[in-house]
């Protein structure tokens, strides 16, 4: 008679339970992570939005059509994008649904007792046996007790265990990364970060229309930001007369606190923030700032200030764009500022000290439409000039005066300007505490073995040891363990 | 005074390099001229015996080199009056002492001295390396390295990277062993190496030894960037090639511990995660962008 094999049917609960097994597979976590390493690495290839935007949109110049094909795959903000977020949630979910239970079986297993001596002994690693004197279960127990074994006693015998905390310290590893992924989520929901351009003798204050830049979280509000405002009073560079390397940057800054009644001094340096509260400011960029004079064929001042140019080289070579959309017509000019003078052949001035010590402003005059009211989002450091008719070239030592038929520039001298960046990171300390959270766990996990040893006391007396995951290091325990159970020293 | 330091460095260097040079000799001398025989069951073995006093020259030299190089990049740190992890000249240089250091330190537990060969040779192609492409005048640091984790984040990473190395080099060598014996017998050179089972045990247990010192090198990195550059993690190149380590790191000793993958599975994914230490020490340092540009190239 044969039978028919039953199938059984897989309704919608089964398969979910399929699918949540399979993903929960130590198999799968392992895939997960290997693909979790594959996936970062076109994002150090690639130029991202994130870190280097202008060499994003070279690429786009360079090639549209395959930058836009890029673009569709996000492989341009790829630690933002959907397939990686699905890789390293998927991750976690699969690591949740593997430590969960994990966790839960082991805080029952840490509370039980030992499993009863087996019958068998001689069958288990590490046996030996020898004729009994009488007391060994006292002192084995005594040994036990000092090298924190937990023990069951029954029928003259002790089963003894260990290594508890190799497991505990691997949940814990695992559950300290799940910390660390919350606190990065928790920064990116409430947290805010901006940046501002200063010269040397500005005021900052911290409402969001004082930033260059600014980004805040979902769930941050406005009236989050830290009431407070800063004064740039000097900035400080030092450089290598040989290397012409930085030695040290160092910002003083004015600094009030709420009401804004109270000024205290304050000194900010690269590795070290002004902390506000919650919100940390940085030193993390400068340069120098042309103070310039613009005034048309009449004499009528139409501009005057410093205008921050941005760094190209270590010998800070910079270049920038004096924008002057008032005038009639409007005038502009492509600016280089050297802060140290050199000729070179071919590349024409150059800098050769990051210092100034023999600044120099060289400029080209346009005159005709900015294109400034076009709607185009234009760089501050740059011009088009292609709807522009150049004027004029002249390079001037601090103090002098540039003449063209529209009107005229002075070069006054030069300022510093700072970037700093301003942080709001309420996540940060969860994520330090998983962080070292995760290292003992670690620590605890790698170097702890769980093992068991056993002795039964009769006519003889019989010893055992079993490692679980043939971890080593049992049979020199077991050597102690036995010639202290002799009395051999 | 600065200077003195400096050159007294350089020469350090060199002689470690002349001594590293005569242990790479003495541990092929005495792998070439063990003297080969033939035994009962007319099976060629090497009599080591012969060679035994060369192969202590050898393990001497290496001492002797190692010691050098520690004063080298001692007098190089008091020359520029710091840690002397500035540029990658000085991290090659360090990276070198790491890697022989710890075959040295391996060597206390294990006979590992058939690995000698290996080792001289490449902290003498290192240190090469170092000297003649990569060397920069001694100076002092930019700002965004003047900081205590210079030397808490720049040791821990050193020390990492020359235990992945060093367990590298053993997993790449029992995969050439592993090759050889599944075509038939070892040669006779290759007797002497350790069983399959034991180079696969001690790779395995270097990489798990160091791997939570490369995790707290990737988190005091993190704690000290949150200082510098106000984010913790920017997924800057050197960043994201520190996690890619760390996560093929955690990949293997996974798949070792949880799935039980040994042997040639393991010893390619072990090559696989040192690599990627390897790529990030010498693509992204001299090609690539972001903010850890302290190559000095």
């Amino acid at each position: 008679m044969s039978q028919e094999i039953q199938i059984p049917e897989l309704g919608s609960v089964g398969l979910l339970r399929y699918s949540w097994r399979q993903l929960t597979s130590m198999r799968t976590a392992l895939i997960l992570l290997l693909m979790l390493g594959v996936a970062a690495i076109p994002g150090s290839l690639i130029p991202q939005r994130t870190q280097n935007p202008m060499k994003v949109s070279e690429y786009f110049k360079n090639s549209p059509d395959l930058s836009r094909w890029m673009d569709r795959f996000s492989l341009f903000d790829v630690y933002g994008s959907p397939w990686f977020s699905a890789i390293y949630i998927l991750l976690f979910i699969s690591l949740i649904g593997c430590v969960l239970p994990r966790t839960i079986e082991h805080f029952h297993a840490a509370r039980a007792l030992p499993p009863a001596t087996p019958k068998n002994l001689d069958r288990m690693e590490h046996y030996a046996s020898w004729t009994a004197q009488g007391d060994e279960l006292e002192k084995a127990k005594a040994w036990f007790k000092t090298n924190r074994f937990r023990i069951l006693e029954k029928d003259g015998s002790i089963s003894a265990e260990k290594g508890f905390s190799r497991e505990t310290g691997n949940l814990f590893f695992h559950l300290a990364l799940i910390l660390v992924l919350l606190g990065i989520s928790f920064s990116s929901l409430f947290g805010m970060r901006g940046e501002a351009i200063l010269n040397v003798g500005e005021r900052f204050v911290n409402t969001p229309t004082s930033y260059d830049s600014l980004q805040y979280g979902k769930l941050f509000k406005e009236y989050n930001l830290s009431d407070f405002s800063i004064k740039i009073d000097k900035f400080t560079a030092k450089y290598n007369v040989e290397t012409n390397a930085p030695e040290d940057y160092t910002l003083d800054v004015t600094f009030a606190q709420g009401d804004l009644t109270k000024f205290t001094k304050r000194v900010i340096k690269v590795n070290s923030p002004l902390k506000v509260r919650n919100t940390n400011i940085y030193l993390q960029a400068n340069g120098y700032s042309p103070v310039v004079t613009v005034r048309d064929s009449k004499g009528n001042v139409a501009m005057q200030g410093p205008i921050p140019f941005l760094p190209q080289d270590a010998n800070l070579r910079s270049i920038g764009a004096i924008k002057v959309p008032d005038a009639d017509p409007q005038i502009g000019f492509v600016g280089s500022f050297v802060p140290t003078y050199a000729r070179s052949t071919g590349n024409g001035a150059i800098s050769v000290f990051p210092e100034a010590l023999d600044p120099r402003l060289l400029l080209s005059a346009w005159i005709g439409d900015l294109g400034l009211d076009s709607g185009v989002p234009q760089s501050v450091y740059r011009i088009d000039t292609s709807k522009m008719k150049q004027v004029g070239l002249k390079s001037l030592k601090p103090g002098e005066k540039f003449i063209y038929p529209q009107g005229s520039i002075t070069f006054e001298g030069y300022q510093q300007w700072v970037n700093l960046q301003i942080v709001n990171d309420p996540g940060k300390n969860f994520a330090l505490l998983g962080g070292i959270v995760a290292i003992l766990g670690l620590l605890a996990s790698l170097f702890t073995r769980r093992r068991r040893i056993w002795i039964r006391a009769g006519k003889s007396i019989e010893v055992a040891g079993l490692a679980k995951n043939a971890a080593p290091g049992l049979d020199i325990e077991m050597q102690k363990f036995v010639t202290m159970l002799k009395g051999e020293n | 005074m600065a200077r003195t330091w400096a050159y007294l460095s350089n020469y350090l260097i060199y002689s470690s390099m002349a001594v590293y040079t005569l242990s790479f000799f003495a541990h092929a001398v005495e792998t070439a001229w063990a003297v080969r025989i033939t035994t009962e069951d007319s099976k060629k073995t090497l009599d080591y015996k012969r060679t035994e006093k060369v192969a202590r020259i050898a393990t001497a030299m290496m001492i002797l080199g190692f010691l050098l190089l520690v004063a080298g990049v001692v007098a190089r740190g008091i020359s520029a009056g710091r840690v002397p992890w500035g540029n990658m000249y000085e991290f090659s240089i360090t990276g070198a002492m790491a890697f022989s250091g710890a075959y040295l330190a391996a060597l206390r537990k294990y006979d590992l001295r058939w690995l000698g060969l290996l080792v001289s040779i490449s902290v003498l192609l290192t240190l090469g390396t170092a000297v003649a492409v990569l060397y920069r005048p001694s100076a002092p640091l930019v700002p965004a390295l003047k900081s205590t984790w210079l030397i808490i984040h720049v040791s821990a990473a050193i020390i990492s990277g020359g235990v992945f190395l060093l367990a590298n080099t053993i997993a790449a060598a029992y995969l050439y062993l592993d090759a050889m014996e599944s075509r038939g017998e070892r040669t006779a050179w290759a007797k002497r190496l350790p069983s399959l089972e034991v180079l696969d045990q001690l790779s395995y247990r270097l990489v798990a030894f160091v791997f939570p010192l490369w995790t707290f090198a990737v988190i005091a990195g993190a704690i000290w960037a949150e200082s510098a550059w106000g984010r913790y993690w920017g997924w800057d190149p050197k960043e994201t090639w520190a996690f890619i380590t760390w996560v093929a790191y955690a990949a293997y000793l996974h798949a070792r511990v949880t799935i039980g993958w040994r042997g040639r599975k393991a010893a390619w994914l072990c090559l696989f995660a040192g690599s990627t230490f390897l790529f990030n020490y010498v693509y992204v340092n001299i090609w690539g962008t972001g903010k850890h540009t302290y190559s000095g190239l």
